[in-house]
């Protein structure tokens, strides 16, 4: 994301969205930020993806 | 009725259930005895209905003698559940190395290639196993009790005494780390044996 939108915007912050996501709802202004985001960073995208791999392994940790 | 050699199938998952109540209760003695208490609970118990796994099944009763053992602990006037280093691990191994002054990953997430097929794989919950052991204990402590135990985030909050602000960054920070080591242990490897010459490439006659 280029500096203009700001530190909320940056993958620091982003990241930390991704994994609070997980354990409680988002605003809806945290949705749209996120949704926007995701479209524009690689990175990020891979994230993502990789918490929801975490989430799997866990299930499989517990069955 | 259970099946013959029910038994026997809930003595295999003990040592399981122990590493789980350990971690929790950070007592021996009292891990054993939730263990027991659930390992008793299930063997009179018609619970068990096949729809879930056994280990889901044990998992779940284990949940609520835990949470007991922790109300009780609690009541005791000293030593509040030894929690008292929570603190320090949050201020420790802070994840912001991952990213750079402007906020960018440094360096970036790896694509992790086919994550079903490592989920399919026996060897990669081992890797998960050793990965959780590096986690700082009560780091370890708190994200089992998010994703093993499946407690609400109040409920944690309420047990431990601390803030959703708390819970979230312990669990972030949990989640960092298990990444940067399953990419490291698993993902990684696993790339390279992808490709031809990949150090793991068996050599064939």
């Amino acid at each position: 994301m280029p500096p203009m939108f700001g530190h909320s915007f940056s993958c620091n912050e982003i990241s930390r969205l991704v994994s609070r996501l997980q354990d409680a709802p988002p605003s809806s202004w945290e949705r749209v930020k996120l949704r926007l985001h995701l479209t524009f960073c690689v990175a990020c995208r891979r994230f993502d993806a990789q918490m929801r791999v975490l989430r799997d392994a866990m299930r499989l940790y517990r069955s | 009725m259970h099946p013959p050699g029910f038994a026997a199938d809930l003595e295999g998952h003990r040592a399981y259930l122990m590493r789980v109540a350990r971690l929790q209760l950070r007592d021996d003695a009292q891990a054993e005895d939730v263990v027991q208490e659930t390992l008793i609970a299930a063997l009179a118990g018609a619970g068990f209905s096949g729809k879930s796994s056994l280990k889901t099944w044990l998992t779940g009763i284990l949940k609520h003698k835990i949470v007991d053992a922790i109300r009780r602990k609690q009541r005791e006037p000293i030593a509040v559940s030894g929690f008292g280093d929570l603190g320090d691990e949050l201020d420790i191994e802070d994840f912001d190395a991952m990213f750079d002054r402007t906020g960018h990953w440094s360096p970036p997430p790896a694509d992790w290639g086919n994550p079903e097929e490592a989920l399919g794989r026996r060897q990669f919950v081992e890797i998960v196993d050793f990965c959780l052991e590096r986690l700082p204990p009560n780091t370890a402590r708190v994200f089992m009790m998010r994703e093993v135990l499946e407690l609400e985030t109040a409920e944690i909050c309420k047990e431990l005494s601390i803030t959703p602000n708390n819970l979230w960054v312990i669990l972030y920070r949990a989640r960092m780390a298990l990444r940067q080591c399953l990419e490291q242990n698993w993902f990684a490897a696993d790339a390279s044996r992808r490709g031809a010459a990949g150090p793991g490439t068996p050599a064939t006659p």
